[in-house]
């Protein structure tokens, strides 16, 4: 039998907390398959809704079906032709868009008329809904990667513009001040004070970036192409595939989370000199 | 002989951006001298130019009407005879302290190895050997000031300009930088002008000590020679008659303009 206090530390136990929230996480993982096969599987339940017990399936596909198509793509090889596609398409929207961002972003926020000038259209531009452009980059550039990656390309540019633009007129004007004092030129200042100070604003905005990059590559692949995960996921809808569009969908999803850990690793490896809440070291 | 650093009739008027019939004299027609390897403190109650003063001695602010000579030459641009402490933090936070130490080098073209091992070799004098690799926000405040000291001493400027650099840090730290500086000083008695609202700090440290008037419009009001002996420790200098004496009459001085400063920052707030 047990006793209270135990009762007590089996409830402890359970109450989430910072060793068993892993646990949780993979229980709502399995709780939402779980529920996702009760509710389309065509034996298992009797129809609630539709009025043919094989509708739900269609539908909302089924999970063991999903996670079979999955595991073809990855046991025949065939996804790794697209997936590598895919991120091809996101690092080079990436990279472009940041290089172009750093770049307009400083040379803006160092040139007070030119930003006054350009202020309205840089606006105007962000505002636009810019995946109305796919059709005019598959009109340029043709339906290989070159188009998807200008769509990217255009997402990437005003989240880090702003960044940069923001991190330039943000840099405390002691330490240029000081730099000045120390006898640096305005291109070292550009170099050694701008340059890091802004950096620091394009870091926090990395994940964004780069999950970004990543809707420009899929959206404009769907929009239309001959490779990729977007082009999966849309020729098995033109098929009424609804599994396959699933299996896409998660195979995207992994890849994106892959992605952010990279960044993150890569954020953590470049910032050592940023104070993270919760460090105590000092001497 | 030429003075280090002479600033004539210096008037600073700020305009308000919104209206410009709004201004602001911060500093009016006031004159400051400093002599080759003096050390001049410019004491005021708080908001009073003191400030806008260095700055202008830095070059960093264009005064409104005046001149600013150094070493007898009329000032165009930026003081590079001049090293300047600042009160805020100026340190680069991307850069660990070493680096922070030795950009000024670096500004200047210096070989990287050759820096290095000036920098250590300063950051040792600042008692700070070991904390090479420290980034800024893993220091204390008293060591970032520490840092800030050697960045500026490392390029040897022949007037060094300092903003009430040790008015952050606690008594106890205070008074061991300040004895840290008079030592560093006295090594090779560079002119110095510091600014403070420390009266004791200002007699201590100083061979001069001007008192700047409540502002608007601030201007030096009294000039005090302090002829205490020197090598100095702050610390047992505070307890000499001469020292008691001379402190009781700067404050005289100093007391109505602080009592207006104060009357004027409470009618703003």
């Amino acid at each position: 039998m047990l006793s209270n206090s135990d009762k007590g530390s089996f409830w402890a136990m359970l109450a989430p907390n910072a060793r068993n929230v892993r646990a949780y996480q993979v229980l709502v993982l399995v709780c939402f398959f779980a529920l996702w096969y009760a509710l389309t599987s065509p034996t298992l339940l009797p129809p609630i809704y539709f009025d043919d017990p094989n509708k739900a399936a269609f539908f909302f596909g089924e999970p063991q079906k999903v996670f079979a198509r999955a595991w073809d793509w990855f046991a025949s090889g065939e996804i790794y032709r697209h997936l590598w596609v895919t991120l091809i398409e996101t690092l080079l929207a990436f990279a472009m868009g940041t290089l172009f961002g750093i770049a307009i972003g400083i040379w803006l926020a160092l040139s007070p008329s030119a930003s006054s000038i350009f202020d309205p259209y840089i606006k105007g531009l962000n505002a636009m809904p810019r995946i109305i452009l796919a059709p005019i980059f598959f009109l340029w550039f043709g339906l290989g990667i070159a188009s998807k990656v200008a769509l990217g390309v255009t997402l990437v540019f005003f989240i880090v513009f702003f960044n940069v633009y923001q991190g330039v007129r943000e840099v405390s004007p002691v330490v240029l001040a000081n730099g000045r004092m120390l006898g640096a030129t305005p291109r070292q200042l550009l170099r050694y004070v701008y340059l890091p100070s802004a950096m620091s604003w394009v870091f926090a905005s990395l994940h964004n970036s780069v999950g970004l990059a990543f809707v420009g590559a899929v959206v404009g692949e769907y929009l239309g192409s001959a490779e990729g995960v977007g082009y999966l996921i849309h020729q098995a809808e033109g098929v009424f595939d609804i599994n396959t569009v699933f299996a896409g969908i998660l195979v995207l999803t992994v890849f994106a989370l892959l992605l952010d850990a990279l960044v993150e690793f890569i954020e953590r490896r470049l910032m050592v000199w940023q104070p993270r809440s919760g460090e105590t070291e000092r001497i | 002989m030429t003075p280090a650093l002479s600033l004539t009739n210096i008037t600073c008027t700020f305009v308000s951006r919104q209206d410009r019939d709004q201004r602001y004299t911060a500093v009016r027609d006031t004159t400051l001298v400093v002599g080759e390897g003096e050390f001049v403190s410019v004491v005021g109650p708080t908001g009073c130019g003191k400030t806008t003063l260095l700055n202008v001695a830095a070059g960093l602010l264009e005064p409104s009407a005046g001149s600013v000579e150094v070493f007898g030459r009329r000032l165009v641009g930026l003081n590079r005879s001049a090293g300047y402490l600042f009160q805020a933090e100026a340190l680069m936070p991307w850069r660990n302290a070493l680096d922070n130490v030795i950009a000024g080098l670096e500004f200047r073209g210096m070989q990287r190895h050759v820096a290095i091992e000036r920098g250590a070799g300063w950051l040792r004098r600042v008692g700070l050997s070991g904390f090479e690799d420290r980034y800024p926000h893993q220091l204390s405040g008293g060591m970032r000031k520490r840092v800030s000291l050697a960045q500026t001493l490392i390029l040897d400027p022949q007037i060094l300009l300092m903003d009430e650099p040790f008015s952050a840090l606690d008594v106890q730290t205070r008074q061991l930088m300040e004895n840290e500086l008079l030592e560093l000083w006295s090594a090779d008695r560079k002119s110095v002008i510091f600014i403070t609202h420390d009266l004791e700090e200002a007699i201590s440290l100083s061979d001069r000590v001007v008192v700047l008037s409540a502002g608007p419009g601030a201007r030096p009001i009294g000039e005090f020679v302090i002829d205490l002996p020197r090598p100095r420790d702050v610390s047992e200098i505070r307890l000499t008659p001469r020292f008691i004496e001379l402190h009781g009459r700067i404050w005289h001085a100093m007391k109505e303009e602080v009592l207006k400063g104060y009357a004027q920052q409470q009618r703003q707030g």
